[in-house]
């Protein structure tokens, strides 16, 4: 079985996946953890966001 | 106007707290909490009865690990060739008991020809790397510098 998964998919899924991580390992309380997380998500989306809108802007 | 008064004096607070320390375990329970962290993601917070945060390490790096299986993504060998190649192995060898086991089934060869294997070999790598993480995060709890 092969999983394909488009270059938006794949981003969204490492980007969830790093955030928990991210969100329980640097930081202490449950509160904490979940805002550094969600803070996370958001910048890993953004970038991709902002590198496709770049990228475009080059082939452009 | 407030909200920011407020918001200052709990940035102060915060900067003036002094730094965590709780209870210490045995030297012992330390050196378990690194290996089993290593050979089973989630592991060392488990073994310190940190159940919710192990279960969410757990899956993510397992997840990450398998989808990247699943993308048919390549698993690098110990080498000694290209410096790329060693560091692969050294970001998969990260996984512990997920590389191990994936070695001995025979899997993650990698696809050159599909485009999705690249994205595959990242995430394995990835979930090797997360796991480095976790493994320095139950050592801070199991000395007492996190709760």
């Amino acid at each position: 079985m092969t999983l394909t998964l488009s270059h938006f998919s794949a981003a969204l899924i490492f980007a969830l996946f790093a955030s928990i991580v991210f969100g329980i390992t640097q930081r202490n309380t449950a509160r904490e953890m979940l805002r550094y997380g969600a803070y996370c998500f958001v910048l890993f989306v953004g970038g991709v966001f902002a590198g496709g809108w770049l990228m475009w802007l080059l082939r452009h | 106007m407030a909200e920011a008064t407020l918001n200052a004096k709990e940035s102060k607070e915060k900067a003036e707290a002094p730094p965590y320390q709780g209870p210490r375990q045995s030297t012992a329970m330390i050196t378990a909490a690194v290996v089993v962290a290593w050979l089973v993601p989630g592991g060392g917070h488990f073994l310190m009865k940190r159940w919710g945060r192990g279960a969410l390490l757990l899956v993510s790096v397992a997840a990450m690990f398998v989808l990247g299986v699943l993308m048919e993504g390549k698993i690098y060998h110990a080498n000694t060739g290209d410096l790329l190649d060693m560091l692969g192995f050294v970001g998969d060898v990260g996984a512990g008991g997920l590389y191990f086991v994936s070695r001995l089934m025979g899997i993650g060869r990698g696809a050159i020809e599909l485009a999705t294997a690249d994205y595959g070999t990242k995430y394995i790598i990835v979930s090797g790397l997360l796991n480095f993480m976790c493994i320095v995060d139950a050592y801070h709890v199991a000395i007492g510098k996190k709760p």
